[in-house]
């Protein structure tokens, strides 16, 4: 590219021309490296906590319920600090919800974030997280959304597809391997029975679980982490929609199990009996 | 106004969630009094449909789509939705229909309730039953929207057989473009998946190492079983992640669940919960996965699962 500028600028009187353009070449590509990504932070109950409703059975009980960063939205937050150290992208990370919410986003400032927005509003259902999402990624630019594949309360499992078709961006769910290079994105999804090899371009929204990044590699915020994501920006925004397109009405619990049968390890064909004839399942 | 399923297929042939979509969508056309049409991508023979209820299949025969592409697929569906004037569109809980489903929502303006596990509890408001926190509990949830699309869990409903018989229409819609090339497919073609098996045989950090996992196969070989396993041995590398079960894994929802040296931690009892018959095998008595089994026994896997696999194979042999 270069070299055909210079061919068409070198002998003429152009010369100045011609370094005005490399400068306006070097701006670009630098856009191009600096990929501004944004990863949403699911604020879920631990994995180990108890489940319990109130209010009739309409509301979960938050009581004594620790919450966390959604484990599959942990694995695309690690991923996007490799993009941030390796190739030099931005990284902010968002949530639809209430202020109960903030501990969870500076705990994603603290592993690395360089910014966090809130959209505040209840969270009431997918549809409408994902209208939230849309406007803040079309104002903000981004060019790569990582969110996980489904977050571990409601299992919606619907926000990134949702967001994609609505900003009209490429879409890969159940990423277990992202790489992007300029404009280009190459990732892979697991199928049921296996996985795929995809090429894609940006914008792009990935449905992000393990795989994105290894247990392993996951990090934990450490003393100066906490200390500079006290510094870093928080922007509250208002939400723009109060539509929603379903309504969680009620809860309940499933109806506790009967006792175990224990079989003895000698006596294996009473298990394949029991297998057999009571539960008629081989 | 009827009742548009989306029937999967691998390689020409329906698959086990696609007659119980239909059955699913015949029970919901029953209530509202109206009729079942599948949706189907390049299968070889539909009519069987017809026996769980689908009174009309709309066949849609393109090379191009051999390869599941979620924007296509969505975009193939709202079509059929659209012609059919569907305001009920039922999918399965495969990867693909997942991946697909919310794509059709905003296609289609459609509220999507995902893990449904019953027939609607009523039609006006449109009221699903779907699992939540990861099995730990339940939600009942209003679609409000004039379409509604419902994702089912798989094995959730069962198969329903119904007597009729269906007419299959060519159909061509468009295809949208799309913007995600599948470069290459890595599946085994030999072995059944987790997400359509009716037994899963899956193995824990109890069985040692990697090295082990012919007592896990073998079991699996005898009961056409899938494999699958708890995370930290995906974790350790001793199986592929693909056989991750649990709440940060695969859901399972077999009928018979086999857990070998698995002590039942809450995460992975969350993911594995919907198996209709759980037998667990642990040395430990205090293990916490015998609280949430069927049947048990306590005792070491290298001694039970042998014999286990020998008299099954027995078993099979005289039963076949
Ligand atoms: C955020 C988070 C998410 C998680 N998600 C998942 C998930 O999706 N899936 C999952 O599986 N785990 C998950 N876990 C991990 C979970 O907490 C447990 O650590 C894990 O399930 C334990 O695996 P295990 O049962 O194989 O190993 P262990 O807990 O080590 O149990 C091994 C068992 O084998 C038994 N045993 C030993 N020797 C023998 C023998 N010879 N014969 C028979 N039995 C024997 C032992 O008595 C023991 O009960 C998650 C954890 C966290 C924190």
């Amino acid at each position: 590219m270069k070299f055909l500028l210079y061919l068409l600028c070198a002998h003429s009187k152009y010369f100045d021309f011609y370094n005005y353009l490399c400068f306006l070449l070097k701006l670009y590509s630098k856009k191009q490296e600096n990929m501004k990504i944004l990863v949403c932070i699911s604020h879920v109950p631990d994995t180990t906590s108890k489940i319990n409703f109130t209010e009739g059975n309409t509301k979960f009980d938050t009581n004594g319920v620790q919450f966390v960063i959604n484990p599959n939205d942990e694995f695309g937050l690690t991923r996007a600090m490799w993009f941030k150290e390796k190739q030099g992208a931005s990284v902010d990370v968002i949530n639809v919800g209430g202020t109960e919410t903030e501990p969870t986003l500076r705990k994603a400032l603290a592993i690395g974030a360089d910014a966090a927005i809130r959209v505040n509003t209840e969270a009431k259902d997918g549809f409408a997280v994902a209208k939230e999402l849309a406007k803040v990624v079309t104002d903000g630019n981004y060019d790569l959304v990582i969110a996980g594949r489904e977050s571990i309360d409601y299992n919606g499992g619907m926000v990134p597809g949702m967001l994609a078709s609505m900003i009209d961006a490429n879409f890969v769910t159940n990423c277990i391997h992202l790489e992007v290079e300029g404009n280009n994105a190459k990732a892979v999804r697991e199928i049921d029975g296996g996985k795929e090899s995809v090429s894609t371009t940006l914008p792009l929204v990935i449905g992000g679980q393990k795989g994105l990044v290894e247990e392993s590699d996951l990090r934990i915020p450490n003393m100066r982490g906490i200390m500079m994501a006290r510094k870093k920006p928080l922007t509250v925004l208002e939400p723009t929609t109060s539509t929603t397109e379903t309504n969680s009405v009620s809860f309940e619990k499933p109806v506790p199990k009967g006792a175990v049968t224990l079989v003895d390890a000698d006596n294996i064909d009473q298990l394949i009996n029991l297998l057999h004839n009571e539960a008629k399942v081989i | 106004m009827s009742i548009l399923v989306y029937t999967e297929s691998d390689n020409g042939q329906f698959k086990k969630t696609a007659l119980e979509v239909v059955s699913y969508g015949k029970a919901i056309a029953d209530k509202i009094g109206t009729t079942v049409t599948a949706i189907a991508i390049n299968v070889n023979d539909t009519s069987e449909l017809g026996n769980y209820g689908a009174s009309k299949v709309l066949n849609v025969s393109n090379e191009s789509l051999n390869t599941f592409n979620a924007k296509a697929y969505a975009g193939i569906i709202q079509q059929a939705a659209e012609k059919e004037g569907s305001d009920v569109v039922v999918l399965s809980s495969s990867a693909d229909s997942k991946y697909l489903a919310p794509l059709l929502a905003v296609g289609l303006d459609a509220g999507y309730a995902s893990n449904v596990v019953e027939a609607p509890s009523n039609i006006t408001p449109f009221t699903v039953k779907r699992t939540a926190f990861t099995n730990k509990a339940f939600t009942n949830t209003e679609i409000t929207t004039a379409t509604k699309i419902v994702g089912l869990s798989n094995n959730s409903f069962g198969l329903v057989e119904a007597s009729g018989s269906a007419t299959t229409e060519d159909f061509s819609p468009s295809l949208p473009e799309s913007g995600v090339v599948v470069e290459s497919v890595d599946k085994a073609t030999d072995k059944v998946t987790i997400a359509d098996a009716e037994v899963v045989v899956s193995g824990g950090r109890g069985l040692k190492g990697p090295e082990n996992w012919g007592l896990v196969e073998d079991l699996a070989d005898v009961l056409g079983a899938a494999t699958a396993c708890s995370k930290p041995v995906s974790d350790l590398g001793w199986r592929p992640h693909s056989e991750h079960v649990g709440q940060t894994g695969k859901p399972v929802a077999s009928n018979l669940y086999i857990a070998i040296g698995i002590s039942g931690a809450i995460q992975h009892l969350a993911g594995i919960n919907s198996s209709k018959v759980k037998v667990v095998i642990n040395t430990d008595p205090e293990a916490p996965f015998f609280k949430a089994a069927d049947y048990g026994i306590v005792g070491d896997a290298f001694e039970v699962i042998p014999q286990l696999t020998e008299k099954l194979k027995a078993f099979k042999a005289q039963n076949a």
